[in-house]
């Protein structure tokens, strides 16, 4: 069987699991969307500063709640479990693999909630929104393989997964901040989307060229 | 390697004496295995072919025992787990592994399923030397049942036994078929965080099932199966026993167990302190 054959197979049930939790769509797109209304309230309803700073501020809440989404319960498979599937046989990298989709998903998910929410309270003047559909998959898949390796790494995530996440996370928070900026201003925003696939490229290449040394060296 | 077979003791005279021995070790295993398959009514895998003369039958039996570990030690920070802990299953055989908590068996467990790397010592389990990445041909073969199910909580146990039966590369109605097999056919579509122990228990043979091993390692079976469910747990280790397969088998529970085993063997403090009867 193919890497990415086991990568579909686990990936379909460990969305269904997540289906079943509600972990993401319940728990933490809520509490991402009230971090949000939170800092209108701070700094007061001053709706030319909202909308110039909405945008770095979604991007913040992303990446702050998008460790959380890397780092839920269903993306880290019970000891047992884990077991289970390297007796299987399983290829690590499909895991890595399914684990990071799954994760992306739910970010994207994620990064559409909340961005409705920031769309209502800071109303940005962005042009170009049809860029977004490019930026937001680049960030949450970028974020959802960092939190992935981060989470083998920790094994199992714990309280150093999101300390990991946070300093690597800079180029992707950097790239998705500075292309929202460019299309706020309406200059080029190709250099930060291709600044986004390289560190994606990058990353995917070290989760799947790593995780067989990680699995092994956790034992 | 075991029983002598890897002696290097730089004296070639002494190097056959070593592999000799260890032959001749290996055959009283077999013959003793063989007059215990006699008495338990289990297939007796060593039999000649119409009544061959013994060297035939030595000639066909498997030449590599399923688990052959020399000197294992584990060490842990601040703990060593396992002490210089050599065994041997053969083909057939099902091995019970005695002790008190924290004596070590689950970790034993845990390097024969090539899970755990072991500190020092080495071996080959299925042929496959301990420690090298030969090990990830044969981990398809072993089934280990630990002491937590290896079931998604959220996911039912239909769901949970088509994911491996899926990644095992079998077809979906193998599972329902395992599912039926352990009495469960009726709680498919139940969720395994709502399961009883004891369901979660026999979902978890029913993933043996599916993996038909080679060599089983079970971990304190019996703990949440009602009295009924003690056959379950017969009827696997024949099925595995009876193909030439290997089971090692922890338990607190001697008089549950030992009718299904041919040999114990009890830890104690990381060492086997009872090589076997």
């Amino acid at each position: 069987m193919t890497v990415w054959r086991q990568a579909a197979f686990l990936l379909g049930f460990q969305l269904r699991d997540e289906l079943r939790t509600g972990e993401v769509i319940a728990v933490v797109i809520p509490f991402g969307s009230i971090a949000l209304l939170v800092i209108p309230m701070a700094v007061g309803i001053e709706t030319t500063l909202l909308a110039s700073i909405g945008p770095g501020m979604y991007w913040a809440v992303v990446l702050l709640f998008g460790v959380v989404v890397t780092q839920r319960r269903t993306a880290t498979s019970n000891p047992s479990h884990r077991d289970a599937l390297v007796l299987l046989g399983v290829d690590p990298a499909a895991r890595f693999a399914a684990t990071a989709a799954a994760s992306a998903l739910l970010l994207l998910l994620f990064e559409i909630g909340v961005g409705l929410v920031m769309i209502v309270l800071y109303d940005p003047v962005v042009a170009g929104w049809g860029w977004l559909a490019l930026v937001l998959p680049l960030v949450a898949a970028g974020l959802a393989m960092l939190g992935t390796i981060a989470g083998s790494v920790t094994d199992g995530g714990g309280a150093l997964a999101p300390l990991l996440v946070a300093p690597l996370a800079i180029p992707i928070l950097l790239g998705a901040a500075q292309a929202t900026e460019g299309l706020r201003l309406g200059t080029g925003i190709l250099r930060w989307i291709l600044v986004l696939a390289l560190v994606d490229v990058v990353l995917a290449l070290a989760g799947v060229l790593t995780a067989r040394v990680l699995e092994e060296s956790s034992r | 390697m075991v029983g002598g077979e890897s002696s290097t003791t730089g004296d070639g005279n002494k190097s056959q004496f070593a592999i000799r021995n260890s032959q001749f070790a290996r055959w009283r295993q077999v013959c003793s295995c063989r007059q215990r398959a006699a008495g338990s009514g289990k297939p007796d895998l060593f039999l000649p072919a119409a009544g061959g003369p013994l060297l035939l039958t030595l000639a066909a039996m498997p030449e590599d025992p399923i688990v052959a570990v020399e000197g294992i030690a584990v060490r842990r920070p601040g703990a060593l787990i396992l002490r210089d802990v050599s065994l041997q299953v053969l083909p057939g055989e099902a091995v019970g592994l005695f002790g008190a908590n924290g004596s070590g068996k689950t970790t034993l467990l845990r390097v024969l399923a090539t899970l755990t790397r072991p500190s020092s010592g080495g071996g080959t389990v299925l042929g496959a030397p301990l420690g090298t990445d030969a090990v990830e041909r044969v981990r398809p073969r072993i089934a280990l049942v630990a002491h937590d199910p290896a079931l998604v909580a959220n996911l039912t146990l239909g769901e949970n036994l088509r994911l491996l039966a899926l990644l095992a590369g079998r077809r979906v109605d193998d599972a329902a078929r395992a599912l039926e097999a352990v009495g469960l056919s009726g709680a498919s579509g139940r969720r395994a965080a709502v399961c009883s122990n004891g369901m979660r228990r026999r979902a978890e043979f029913a993933r043996v099932m599916l993996a038909e091993p080679d060599l089983l390692l079970l971990d304190e079976a019996h703990v949440g199966l009602d009295p009924a469910a003690g056959d379950l747990v017969a009827r696997i280790v024949e099925s595995v026993t009876g193909r030439g397969g290997g089971v090692v088998l922890v338990s607190h529970e001697r008089e549950r167990v030992g009718s299904l085993i041919d040999r114990s063997l009890t830890l104690a403090d990381g060492r086997i302190t009872e090589p076997g009867r």
